[in-house]
């Protein structure tokens, strides 16, 4: 007979998901995390003005919103100036991967510095920075759709294509060399090695940092606010303005709407990834 | 001769290569003025430790990299310095390389592609090398569903189906377990043998080298120790490094004098004098093989014999025979190989400090310079 009572299923060293304190952080980071969102989200159908109290179920601020024609503006902006930042950083990014994985240079940790620098420079500055420079040089302004986005696109591009190239870089380094090697001795160009070989391999890294990119056009505030004008309002920068006058429900609604944009990218581009693979498992 | 006939070129040798040196940024020699030829429809092997050079050599064979003195010259053509692609040479990478993305078929049809084969005769050539390498019926799997013996495979069809005149493979038994191993080896011979195309293949592995080849080049340092078929490297090493790389070999330190024409006089502790056959001079090892050595009880009596007195120290068991140092006053312990030529436990068990005369025959005796 033991003097102790023995648990019959004790708790094991690496149980961690049985310790309570272990259960109250993961349960409050939760809370933290996705209460807000999905208040905003429930609040988007919230019949009421003030939008403090629920008043009752209603669609109506969804029709607003997609009546509001400046609203509806900012929205196309926003999506435009996103897929040409999109586009371009994941080119720009690949290339300079793939420049900064490949060869050697002199200069080249200067660059590779340089290059990353758009990360750690606070937005703020570049903000002001990009302001100041297209005023300085004079890019003109008052130019038709969508050519009027074209300096916000040049800044988005400028900060978002070093996330890309560092996804991308990433990735390049589990590339086996002797897979270029061989298709160089099987009679490939180097071209034809890049092509065939090279990008086929970076594809998660391409599909992972253009979607880097493009959530971070899409939402991008600060460097935005300080190089758009009067005609060239993007969604964020226009949910800020509506907020200087009232939080309504259309707000929200205007704000659950770019969720649900950044979920169906982000989902999309996953499924892109997964077909990939499964293309290639489900051949035979 | 009616192959000579029809390609006059047949009598020449399909590589040589001349003076090459490779210096890496600007000191590091990793291979240094090696002179080397390859017969048409050889099993070649370049042998040695690593960083010895040989993979090297092999990647300017390649084309990967630009020799810095001398020529490669492949097929009666001065290569040294035409890029990999244009080369009529293909390479089985030591990771295989095969590529991931694409199927069995789409890796063999590959080189082809770059070449701008008609649709028809690509089909037909892939199935002809998957064939030959007993894949047929996997053309469409992915690579990432084959073992890492199929995955070789296809690495062997996708360079083979280029048809070239020079096969290099580069340490391609190494990542296959031991059983596989031997399957392979085997399996490359044949493979060499039907196609009759000449093999160029790099090892650290002596009995790969051995079992394989033709002709093996023994490299250390960068250059070339010796190149000879496997048996005259086993039995007659040109020097010290090739006898102790490939092979177990007892050396015992001597001094010689010259004594009339090819026989050498060494005088050696625990021996004294004999009179061998041999060219090097001055400071020697006197060098057999474990297995050429004899154990007795009673002293031999045979002129034509050298033996000495020897203390057994440790004593390893193998099955089919067993390998027993003796300690024979040198310092350096002699081993030996003594087949267990009886079921007789008791006959071929050696104990630790038992005494007896080890013996081997002054013909099997190698006299080596540095």
């Amino acid at each position: 007979m033991s003097l102790f009572k023995r648990n019959p299923d004790p708790m094991g060293p690496l149980d961690y998901s049985r310790r309570l304190s272990l259960r109250i952080t993961v349960a409050v980071t939760l809370f933290f995390l996705y209460a807000p969102i999905i208040g905003l989200i429930a609040f988007s159908f919230n019949d009421s003005r003030r939008n403090v109290v629920w008043r009752g179920f209603t669609t109506d601020y969804y029709v607003k919103l997609f009546n509001n024609d400046a609203l509806m503006l900012a929205f196309a902006n926003s999506l435009t100036i996103a897929v040409f930042t999109t586009i371009f950083s994941t080119v720009l990014g690949a290339l300079t991967a793939y420049v900064l994985w490949r060869y050697r240079f002199p200069g080249k940790a200067i660059y590779e510095g340089g290059m990353a620098l758009p990360i750690v420079i606070p937005e703020i500055c570049m903000g002001v920075a990009m302001m100041v420079f297209f005023a300085r040089i004079g890019w003109p302004s008052g130019m038709m759709w969508p050519f009027n986005l074209s300096a916000i696109t040049i800044a988005h591009i400028a900060f978002s294509f070093p996330f890309a190239a560092i996804v991308i870089r990433a990735r390049l380094e589990s590339f086996n060399p002797e897979l270029a090697e061989c298709a160089r001795d099987l009679g490939a160009s180097e071209f034809q090695v890049f092509r065939d070989v090279v990008v086929p391999h970076m594809k998660p890294g391409l599909i992972a940092g253009a979607l880097l990119a493009f959530t971070l056009s899409l939402d991008d505030f600060v460097i935005t606010f300080f190089t758009s004008g009067p005609d060239t309002v993007t969604f964020p920068v226009k949910i800020y303005s509506m907020v200087r006058f009232s939080v309504t429900p259309e707000v929200n609604a205007a704000s659950t709407v770019l969720i649900l944009l950044t979920l169906v990218v982000t989902a999309f581009a996953l499924r892109m990834q997964n077909r990939n693979n499964m293309l290639g498992s489900a051949a035979h | 001769m009616s192959e000579a006939a029809k390609n006059p070129s047949a009598g020449e040798p399909i590589i040589r290569i001349e003076n090459v040196s490779k210096i890496f940024g600007g000191t590091v020699k990793a291979v240094d003025n090696v002179n080397l030829e390859v017969a048409r429809g050889e099993f070649f092997a370049l042998l040695g430790p690593s960083g010895c050079g040989k993979t090297t050599l092999l990647r300017m064979l390649a084309g990967f990299e630009v020799p810095t003195h001398g020529r490669v010259i492949i097929d009666g053509q001065d290569m040294s310095k035409v890029a990999p692609n244009k080369r009529p040479i293909n390479m089985v990478f030591q990771s295989y390389a095969v590529f991931p993305h694409m199927s069995v078929e789409q890796n063999v049809a590959y080189g082809l592609k770059m070449d701008r084969r008609p649709a028809k005769e690509i089909r037909e050539r892939v199935a002809e090398a998957l064939d030959l390498v007993k894949l047929g019926s996997l053309g469409k799997r992915m690579p990432d569903e084959m073992s890492g013996g199929q995955r070789q495979r296809v690495a062997l069809a996708r360079a083979l189906v280029k048809r070239p005149s020079v096969l290099l493979l580069d340490e391609p038994l190494s990542a296959l377990d031991a059983k596989l191993r031997e399957a392979m080896q085997l399996e490359l011979v044949r493979l060499q043998k039907t196609v009759g195309i000449t093999f160029v293949i790099v090892t650290h592995d002596q009995s790969e080298a051995l079992s394989m080849a033709n002709r093996i080049a023994v490299m250390n340092a960068g250059t070339v120790q010796q190149v000879a078929p496997p048996a005259t490297l086993y039995e007659a090493p040109a020097n010290r490094f090739v006898a102790d790389f490939i092979g177990k070999i007892n050396m015992i330190e001597g001094d010689a004098v010259a004594a009339g024409e090819g026989e050498v006089k060494v005088t050696a502790p625990a021996i004294g004098e004999v009179t061998l056959a041999g060219n090097a001079t001055g400071k020697v090892a006197l060098a057999v093989r474990p297995e050429k050595i004899f154990v007795d009880e009673k002293e031999p009596t045979d002129p034509k014999l050298i033996k000495v007195k020897g203390k057994v120290g440790e004593v390893a068991y193998f099955g089919s025979y067993s390998n027993v140092f003796f300690d024979i006053g040198t310092g350096a312990p002699l081993q030996a190989d003594i087949s267990n030529v009886s079921s007789d436990i008791e006959e071929f068990t050696f104990k630790a400090g038992e005494e007896y005369w080890v013996y081997w025959r002054k013909a099997d005796t190698l006299v080596l310079g540095d």
